[in-house]
């Protein structure tokens, strides 16, 4: 029993970041019908900024929120240099461009940062809570909850807000919204910037339990990828579910079968929802985008 | 109001609009009539600012809006009721409306939105449910209405009787009388023919992209030639 809530525990913390990553995919996908691999690049950026900005003196909370500014400032970039340019362009091309700018922004982080990994003390310290047997670190509390407030923020502003309508009618329809006076490509350029600040924070919160470095994007990437066609792809619900779903399947996998199948769980769920289902399990009809 | 002066656009290397050239007077309900493929959705699209063209010019009050892209048309009160309907199917009948208002921030109160649900009742009792759950006539009336909560100057109309019964195309063609009798300009395009050109004043017939002949309403309901291909008689 203890060991399953601990298994229960990791595998939702891990589990939230997929969520995270996983909705700033799903953002991305619906304002603009492309598959960001560089997703996972954000995420990085959150926590090493957050780290060198520390390091060079900066009190914790401003350092995040200069990572923060960093991977928006990456996301526009993104958007304005590589995407926009190649808005004709199929997906697949689209596609290649997003896992180039991935390998920049990685090969930039390494030139910049170093090839080290990193850790951020805990934001309620590094002791470990003791829960029916499980130990938790109370940080994964400040990862469920800050998932939980993103999520949030995330549905009120898209079920609430003007902006965020025209952001769904948009994803609905991109014809229509044009025809309406939305401008789409500033719909765009709002999801990469969201998309990039959501996947930033997503970085600074998981890394005083996981460590991070400049190459932890590419894997983060492709797990977020399995939770949004888990999910079903463009459902942001589906994004939080699908993650949290792979994450506790990946640490069940490592903890009862062992810890060198975590990784092939992801592949494994990937390959089954594609064959069985592949408009995952909140998909609509057929994603028509891809 | 408006002046089209030979627009042409092409989809890869296939022409769809050769040299168009036409023009909207302030008041005017025009028809657009054409077979399938002559060109009509794309000479539409152009006006709007959502397909690109090769050449011509776009004069819409004056301006030159030919280079402006698609919101800022709507913003001057160039509003388009797509073919299809395309309709935000997830969104509410409300969102759907209130998107319509998207460039009108300031004005965006009740009133509009009232006005529209008085024309067209079946709307406010579906409020709240998605634009998916309405059926093809209620989409319809909801493409209308949200192009009507856009403070339309000039409305362009993609083939609004599209697979719709005939009374509802009739309640359709009612309202979009009586909009143009509250001022608001109007550029038809319709494969029904005889519906269009009996509330039209003017029409053109679009051939393989090009125009082929114009008149009034009248000239044309007489003229042999779309009497063979149009009206089917």
């Amino acid at each position: 029993m203890a060991e399953f809530l601990q298994f229960t525990s990791s595998g939702l913390t891990v589990g939230a970041v997929y969520a995270l990553v996983a909705l700033g995919f799903t953002l991305i996908f619906n304002a603009s019908g492309v598959v960001n691999f560089a997703q996972g690049e954000f995420v990085m950026l959150g926590g090493m900024g957050t780290v060198f900005a520390a390091a060079a003196g900066v009190p914790l909370p401003l350092a995040a929120l200069l990572a923060v500014a960093l991977a928006v400032v990456a996301g526009l970039l993104l958007d304005g240099l590589a995407i926009r340019p190649a808005r004709q362009a199929g997906p697949i091309v689209l596609i290649i461009i997003t896992i180039g700018a991935a390998l920049v922004i990685r090969g930039l982080a390494q030139v910049f940062f170093d090839k080290e990994f990193h850790k951020l003390p805990g934001f309620s310290g590094d002791a470990s809570i003791h829960i029916g047997g499980a130990a938790v670190l109370p940080q994964t509390f400040w990862v469920l909850a800050g998932t939980l407030a993103i999520f949030s923020g995330m549905w009120w502003f898209m079920t609430r807000t003007m902006t965020g309508k025209a952001l769904r009618a948009t994803a609905a329809n991109r014809l229509a919204a044009e025809l309406v006076g939305i401008d789409t490509r500033l719909v765009t350029t709002l999801a990469f910037a969201v998309s990039a600040g959501i996947g930033a924070v997503a970085g600074i919160l998981i890394t005083p339990i996981t460590l991070t470095n400049y190459d932890i994007g590419t894997m983060l990437a492709l797990k977020a990828f399995v939770a949004s066609v888990l999910g079903g792809m463009g459902n942001p619900i589906g994004a939080v579910v699908g993650g949290l779903l792979l994450g506790l399947l990946e640490a069940f996998a490592a903890g009862y079968l062992s810890s060198s199948y975590k990784d092939a769980a992801a592949i494994v769920v990937l390959l089954l929802v594609l064959f069985a289902m592949p408009s995952g399990l909140f998909g609509s009809k057929s994603v028509e985008r891809v | 109001m408006l002046r089209v002066a030979g627009l042409s656009s092409a989809y890869g290397r296939v022409h769809a609009l050769r040299g168009v050239t036409l023009e909207v007077e302030s008041g005017e309900i025009v028809a657009l009539l054409g077979s399938n493929g002559a060109g009509k959705t794309t000479l539409l699209r152009a006006i709007s600012g959502v397909q690109p063209i090769k050449g011509g010019q776009v004069h819409f009050e004056g301006a030159a809006i030919e280079r402006e892209r698609p919101h800022r048309r709507v913003a001057r009160g160039l509003i388009q009721v797509p073919e299809g309907r395309q309709v935000f199917a997830p969104l509410s009948v409300e969102d759907n409306l209130r998107l319509g208002a998207y460039r009108r921030r300031v004005v965006n109160g009740i009133e509009p939105l009232e006005r529209v649900y008085s024309i067209f009742p079946v709307l406010r009792e579906k409020r709240h449910s998605p634009a998916a759950s309405l059926s093809g006539g209620q989409q319809q009336m909801l493409a209308v209405g949200r192009a009507m909560m856009a403070g339309p100057r000039l409305l362009l109309l993609d083939e609004p009787s599209m697979g719709l019964a005939p009374i509802i195309v009739e309640q359709i063609f009612s309202v979009l009388v009586e909009l143009n009798k509250q001022g608001v300009t109007i550029l038809l395009v319709e494969q029904n023919a005889n519906a269009a050109l009996q509330i039209a004043t003017r029409a053109y017939v679009l051939e393989t992209g090009e125009i082929t002949l114009s008149g009034t309403g009248r000239e044309l309901l007489g003229d042999d030639r779309v009497r063979a291909a149009y009206l089917g008689l």
